[in-house]
């Protein structure tokens, strides 16, 4: 841990905390301090304070799994965006990029165009993005004589174009009053109707995804390097890449199952981070995480809080993320310093 | 001395496409071996079939005595070490964890570097007398600045062996000075050392072997007065060079 990562964390984690007690406490029901500790000490210590009726509803059914979900999701998609830019040796590279939420889109559009139920949509959209990014990674790595990474890169875009357009069939095609905004509104994403069941979904799956690259954390530098010198430096490189794919993968796929499409995080967050902490994996990943949920939850807070309707969190990382980006690339330089 | 690298009839290329054929090497400890060739003329190619990077099209290469093609990469990295020509560096790394990334094949496939792996690293960066760039971060560096750190890297892996392509490429005159002693050094320290360029010259300063490569898998091997005269250096780069002697050293001398 170096002088620079300390603060580092220690800021990260207290904004992390701050913003999921504000989280608790904001929205159409605010709730106060005092009610959220009276409830967390009955809750934990088994005390009897007094607290109003229907704060144990939305706290424990409403905003917990709602919060619960905006820092699984916010985590994951940042992880995964930390291995990839590594991996494709490139910070502007988004958890995307292999076709897993164009994958997980058309799964999910297809369970809602044939009226199937939530879980069905769900399980469309993860095997959606699996089976993408299994395509895409078959077809890069079948060609050969290319630049694997540019092969993959190339694969990804083709196939999330082909992808695309089936979508933009089937919402053609879509009954435009029952299924239209649903297959619309999942593309823009949202945490509203998070339950609990759909975090117990996901969390495994994530958390594989994540073992992974928690334990390859240092050898994941290596990938960073042009490939001829990691491998002369003893890394064999297409085996460690099929590997931080699947577990990448994974996290996104489980993630965007339960949230739809959000944009922007997973590509914004390991950026900011990395500019934050220097590029080592090791210590990158874990800023990175936490960073991305505290991102996601404040945007998730805003989409709920800041408008009578939701406004869908997609939407905002975008309005918030690309200012943010840009100030960030214009001052990347003396971050540095 | 122990022979650190070896290459017995080897080929060289692509399936299909030979670059070089029936290359016969032995280096032992000590020695540097210049490979010069003319743009396009197999450099690279053999230094990767060299390195393992890509399969031998025929015969051999083995590293202190043992079959490469028998060995794992980790294996392989261990005893021959490698500076690429330019490398690139995409994020913003310390001179320090670059270094430390030459331990690699000692680290666990789960593990970080231990103090052990720290120490060899730090050996390494003070045998280039870099002490002063450890804290810098790579993409900062100068050319010359990088270079050093990327043979402190190669040594970093503890292999007796180095392959350092075109290591004074785009390096100002002092830098290119600064390169070719630090290899001379190494061949002292024990080092087999093979290193490619564009300047025969540099043959004559720090190499006691040449292997010159023309277009076609011609290869020419021996002592650098004896490979580099000005008819092998027409044939293979296609224009008049004297050799003279200044001083009691041999420099090149094209004529315009």
């Amino acid at each position: 841990m170096t002088r620079r990562a300390i603060p580092a964390y220690a800021a990260a984690l207290a904004a992390l905390a701050l913003l999921t007690l504000l989280a608790f406490a904001v929205g159409r029901f605010p709730l106060t301090l005092g009610d959220l500790a009276a409830l967390a000490a009955n809750k934990l210590f088994g005390a009897g304070y007094a607290v109003p009726p229907t704060a144990e509803t939305v706290v424990m059914q409403v905003r917990g799994p709602r919060i619960l979900a905006a820092l699984l999701v916010g985590a994951a998609l940042a992880a995964s965006g930390t291995a990839y830019q590594g991996m494709f040796r490139n910070p502007l590279v988004s958890p995307d990029i292999l076709g897993v939420s164009a994958g997980a889109a058309l799964g999910a559009v297809l369970g809602i165009f044939f009226s199937q139920s939530a879980l069905v949509i769900q399980l469309g959209a993860f095997a959606g993005g699996l089976a993408a990014v299994a395509v895409v990674y078959t077809v890069g790595a079948s060609v050969r004589r290319h630049d694997p990474i540019l092969a993959l890169i190339l694969a990804g875009i083709v196939i999330g174009t082909l992808l695309g357009s089936v979508i933009a069939l089937l919402k053609y095609l879509a009954d435009p009053y029952n299924q239209l905004p649903a297959i619309t509104f999942w593309l823009l994403g949202s945490l509203a109707s998070v339950a609990p069941r759909d975090l117990a979904f996901a969390a495994p799956f994530a958390l594989a995804g994540l073992v992974p690259l928690a334990l390859l954390r240092w050898r994941m530098n290596l990938l960073s390097l042009a490939d001829d010198e990691a491998r002369a430096l003893g890394v064999p490189v297409a085996r460690l890449r099929v590997a931080v794919v699947c577990a990448a993968t994974l996290m996104t796929a489980a993630a965007v199952a339960i949230s739809g499409i959000i944009g922007w995080i997973g590509l914004l967050i390991p950026h900011a981070a990395r500019l934050i902490i220097g590029p080592e994996f090791s210590r990158l990943l874990p800023l990175s995480m936490v960073l991305g949920a505290a991102f996601l939850l404040a945007v998730d807070t805003l989409s709920r809080t800041i408008a009578p309707i939701e406004v869908p969190p997609g939407v905002l990382t975008a309005l918030i993320g690309t200012p943010f980006f840009l100030w960030l690339f214009a001052t990347a330089r003396r971050a540095w310093q | 001395m122990a022979v650190k690298l070896e290459a017995r009839a080897l080929g060289y290329g692509y399936p299909g496409r030979a670059v070089g054929r029936g290359l016969d090497l032995a280096l032992p400890a000590g020695e540097v071996l210049c490979v010069l060739g003319p743009n396009g003329g197999g450099k690279t190619t053999l230094f990767r079939t060299l390195l393992g990077l890509l399969p031998a099209q025929a015969g051999e290469v083995l590293l202190e005595g043992q079959a490469l093609a028998r060995m794992a990469r980790a294996d392989v990295a261990r005893r021959i070490g490698y500076v690429p020509q330019g490398h690139v560096a995409q994020f913003a790394f310390t001179v320090r964890e670059a270094v430390l990334m030459g331990r690699t094949a000692h680290v666990g496939l789960f593990a970080a570097p231990g103090a052990a792996d720290r120490a060899a690293a730090e050996q390494a960066i003070a045998t280039l007398g870099i002490e002063s760039l450890a804290d810098r971060v790579v993409t900062e560096l100068s050319g010359g600045e990088r270079q050093l750190a990327m043979i402190a890297r190669a040594l970093a892996q503890g292999a007796r062996a180095l392959v350092l392509d075109e290591p004074t490429a785009s390096l100002d005159f002092g830098n290119q000075v600064r390169v070719l002693r630090e290899i001379r050094r190494l061949a002292i320290d024990g080092y087999a050392v093979v290193f490619s360029t564009h300047d025969p010259g540099q043959a004559f300063l720090a190499a006691s072997r040449v292997l010159l490569l023309a277009h076609g898998g011609s290869l020419r091997q021996g002592a650098p007065q004896e490979v580099i005269t000005p008819q092998n250096l027409r044939e293979v780069y296609g224009v008049e060079v004297r050799v003279a002697v200044v001083e009691g050293a041999r420099v090149c001398l094209p004529s315009l």
